[in-house]
């Protein structure tokens, strides 16, 4: 069978026992708890007795307290090792309790057995006979039950067997160890060390941090990409810590991975996005299948609170860009007011409730692919609210009007992204007479937010806009010309959430949009895992 | 005691001692503007004083892209390999 790890344990006794040993060696592993190991105690006692001149006759127990119990209650003499760190278990790997172990060279392992089944203890005690050249130890065989069942062994209880995982030599986990004292409150340990948007955070443990690595098929070594300011590698296992302490299941990962490598583009710059003391931040839209998978919202109160998947991922992504990019407020991040979706924006869109086809389709994705967008926005939600309108024009005209005020409604022509977030309400009254296309929609925004460019001249109710100088070279004619709000249809981005009742849309307006700011970015979502 | 993971980049910085101070400052300086509006200003003014009181001081002049993206790795190689000191013109 092979040789199992070497080990060094003390005995209740205080005697060290190394294996390998110069001697043969029947070990077992137990615990006190079990019945089985029970059973096995007083026989293991008995081969000690008659082979233990000639060989090792060992109990492994795996706590303590139970140790010197199973000891106590059976008159134990011979050695009983502590495993209760439970490595060597670990190392050995077995599954259940009685594990035996035969070893007649005392390295390599001829036999190992797990439970207790009668047949196989005795022609195990032959062997041991035979190997140190004794009479089988007389044992009343007959007395004993055919066969029971172990019990398991108490490395795989599920948070103890994460924790020697994340401890092994062979674990996936790179990142410092921070030990923090027993006196010290970890909350607020992490508070202390600026880890913190200003929330509580999950402490982000080794074992929690596997348990993350477990959603994605990922090396968790593999570098994402260079975060700015500080150009820190965005490693899978530095996404995954962040995602533990934003409170997120592993299964969001993968989006959290598509969203980081979305922010780290030179078209989403995320350094200009977090620098500007406009105060903007990622928002985060999902489409495609996983946003069921993970139970994300896009009905009532998208945009809000109440669901983990959106809020944690949201969370996350920005967990990421302040502990690993290093942007923080004061440092790189300038922002003059800042706004609350630097602690969150993540949403899906409702396709199932769209009649248009959703945005990562119009992105050339397809339907069945599941994508995230990253979108630079400084303002959002904004709500657009119109109870009365009842025919197709009048909606849309309405949600042109909401889109007007969008960084001061004096300023048009804006080469500006905006995210408008239609309600299903708003959606049947644009249907009502049939297919109302987004582009149509667009148009309708563009056509009623037209305004004479002299309304945009800086005068004495606003100094913004167009200097007084520049209106100056214009000819009156050239001042009458109407302009729309959005320099092109391009930069109206529009989805379907909100819940089936309420005639309220919403909007995130933009920031610097283009080559020197920022572009949204959609990045599949590998879902394979 | 409980352990967490560190979730920074871990990066350890790097000191640096300051440059000694002679009093006087001769080769090359390297003028930065990042490209925020009216920073050029402030950087003209700097060259002209500079050419009035330290005429043997060499002024070389360098721009970013844009102010909103970090500075392009060449230019800062060209930066580091050009002149023995750098004004950078910040913003707002």
């Amino acid at each position: 069978m092979g040789r199992k790890p070497d080990f060094k344990l003390i005995s209740v006794a205080g005697e060290a026992h190394t294996f390998p040993s110069s001697k043969p060696t029947f070990l077992c592993f137990a615990k006190e708890d079990c019945a089985t190991c029970n059973l096995a105690a007083p026989l293991l006692q008995a081969f000690h007795d008659h082979y233990g001149d000639a060989a090792n006759i060992w109990i492994i127990g795996q706590s303590k307290d139970g140790n010197l119990r199973l000891q106590d209650r059976h008159g134990l003499t011979l050695p009983i090792l502590d495993d209760s760190k439970l490595l060597t278990s670990f190392a050995w790997d077995f599954e259940v309790v009685p594990a035996l172990y035969w070893c007649p060279g005392g390295d390599g392992v001829e036999t190992h057995v797990e439970g207790f089944v009668r047949a196989e203890w005795q022609s195990l005690s032959q062997a041991l006979a035979h190997a140190v050249d004794l009479t089988p130890a007389p044992i009343d065989w007959a007395s004993l039950p055919d066969w029971r069942p172990g019990c398991a062994s108490r490395h795989l209880d599920p948070d103890i067997y994460e924790r020697l995982k994340a401890a092994a030599e062979d674990s996936p986990i790179r990142a410092r160890r921070i030990e923090i004292a027993p006196a010290d409150d970890t909350a607020e340990f992490m508070f202390d060390q600026g880890f913190s948007d200003g929330l509580p955070l999950v402490p982000p443990t080794p074992e929690r941090v596997l348990r993350m690595l477990a959603g994605t098929q990922r090396h968790p070594q593999d570098v994402i990409a260079e975060m700015p300011p500080n150009m820190g590698e965005a490693t899978i296992e530095k996404i995954a810590i962040n995602a533990v302490m934003a409170g997120c299941r592993p299964e969001y990962l993968p989006v959290i991975i598509a969203a980081i490598e979305a922010l780290c583009t030179d078209a989403f710059n995320i350094h200009g996005v977090m620098a500007t003391t406009m105060g903007a931040s990622p928002v985060l839209l999902v489409n495609g299948p996983i946003r069921h998978r993970i139970g994300m919202n896009m009905g009532l109160m998208a945009l809000g609170t109440g669901n983990r998947a959106n809020a944690t991922i949201g969370r996350a992504v920005r967990l990421v860009v302040r502990n690993v990019g290093g942007s923080k407020p004061g440092g790189t991040d300038r922002s003059t007011l800042g706004s609350p979706m630097k602690f969150t924006m993540c949403f899906a869109e409702w396709e199932e409730r769209s009649p248009w086809a959703p945005l990562h389709v119009e992105r050339g994705f397809k339907q069945d692919e599941s994508v995230v967008t990253a979108f630079a926005m400084t303002s959002g939600p904004v709500q657009i609210v119109d109870q009365e309108s009842r025919a197709p024009d009048e909606i849309a005209g309405s949600l042109a009007l909401g889109l007007d005020s969008m960084f001061l409604s004096k300023y048009h022509m804006m080469p500006v992204d905006s995210l408008l977030v239609v309600c299903p309400e708003h959606i049947d009254t644009l249907m009502r007479d049939g297919t109302y296309s987004k582009d149509r929609l667009r148009d309708r925004i563009q056509h009623v937010t037209r305004r004479p460019l002299r309304t945009m001249v800086a005068d004495n109710i606003s100094g913004a806009g167009m200097t007084r100088q520049a209106a100056a070279q214009l000819s009156p004619e050239q001042l009458d010309r109407h302009v729309p709000k959005f320099a092109g249809t391009e930069y109206i981005h529009l989805v379907v959430a909100g819940s089936d009742a309420g005639k309220f849309s919403s909007a995130f307006h933009g920031w610097v949009t283009g080559a020197m700011g920022s572009q949204s970015v959609s990045r599949k979502i590998d879902e394979h895992f | 005691m409980e352990t967490i993971l560190d979730p920074t980049d871990e990066r350890v910085p790097v000191a640096r001692q300051i440059t000694p101070r002679t009093g006087n400052l001769s080769g090359i300086i390297g003028l930065m503007d990042i490209r925020k509006p009216r920073g050029n200003i402030l950087l003209d003014e700097l060259e002209r004083l500079f050419g009035e009181r330290m005429p043997d001081l060499e002024v070389r002049r360098y721009a970013k892209p844009t102010f909103t993206k970090p500075c392009p790795d060449p230019l800062r190689a060209q930066i580091k390999a050009e002149c023995n000191y750098i004004i950078e013109g910040l913003a707002d």
